[in-house]
């Protein structure tokens, strides 16, 4: 529990509550991207070098720019004219609030018999020996589900004819 | 607060954050964007409970988020896919829209 944790995480708040709240769609995604870095600090602050450069490389570098081009393709970057929020939103918010509340609960009923442990050193080659070895099949198997991935959303994104271009 | 808890209650937050949006937004793409972010609250358990965990040599939770984040755009490229797709149906990416089952 240090400052730089505090300030990882106030970031890292504010930018994704900033991302579910403001009005135009492409001010959403740079929030976005912005509690997404706080994100990859905390993971950096925690050990976990490779999924922090993940994290950067992934969701800043290709889901945003991907959610960019999406928003870009369908209503432009105008903000909307009529409400931002659904017609249900006082129920969807009651059903967030309730779901952090019991979820602090318990964090907070948990015992937490932590000792100060060292930071583990995990090297790359560590990562990539062991998604060679022990983790063979699952890598395997993501291959083929980004292939499947890749083939489906080309084929979700193509105009059926072209009469109705 | 020892700094598990405290790593548990910003992802409980963050999880909170993503489903009020997803559950709120009248704007598809921004749904979709909820959910990526529930997904990223339970990378940063995963990656909590294999610092603080009683052995991280063995990796699990790095493999583990390494595995999810590939789901997670995966399904970020198909779900908009999806999106474009709709649109290019309703000419509106608005949820309260599309209310009927048939395009």
């Amino acid at each position: 529990m240090n400052l730089i944790f505090f300030i990882l995480a106030t970031l890292t708040i504010v930018g994704t509550a900033a991302a579910m709240s403001l009005r135009s769609a492409i001010h959403c995604i740079l929030a976005l991207t912005i509690g997404l870095v706080g994100l990859a600090a905390l993971y950096l602050l925690l050990g976990a070098q490779f999924v922090g450069f993940t994290q950067i490389l992934v969701y800043v570098g290709a889901v945003a720019i991907l959610a960019v081009f999406a928003i870009m393709m369908t209503q432009g970057a105008s903000a909307p004219t009529q409400p931002i929020l659904s017609s249900s939103w006082l129920t969807g918010v009651s059903v967030a609030v309730a779901v952090f509340a019991v979820l602090a609960w318990a964090i907070h009923a948990s015992a937490s018999t932590q000792t100060a442990q060292p930071q583990p050193e995990v090297s790359v080659n560590q990562i990539g020996a062991a998604l060679m070895h022990r983790f063979g099949l699952p890598l395997e198997i993501m291959g083929l589900l980004l292939t499947a991935a890749l083939i489906g959303a080309v084929i979700l994104a193509m105009p059926e004819k072209k009469e109705t271009l | 607060m020892s700094p598990l808890n405290g790593y548990l209650l910003l992802s409980a937050l963050l999880f909170s954050i993503g489903l009020a949006g997803a559950l709120t937004r009248r704007n598809a793409i921004l749904v979709l964007i909820g959910i990526e972010l529930m997904l990223n609250a339970a990378n940063l358990n995963f990656i909590a409970f294999w610092r603080y965990g009683p052995n991280p040599a063995a990796l699990t939770g790095i493999m583990f988020t390494i595995f999810s984040i590939t789901i997670a755009a995966a399904e970020a490229a198909v779900g908009l896919g999806i999106i474009l797709a709709v649109y290019r149906h309703t000419r509106s990416t608005d949820l309260d829209q599309m209310s009927s089952m048939k395009g």
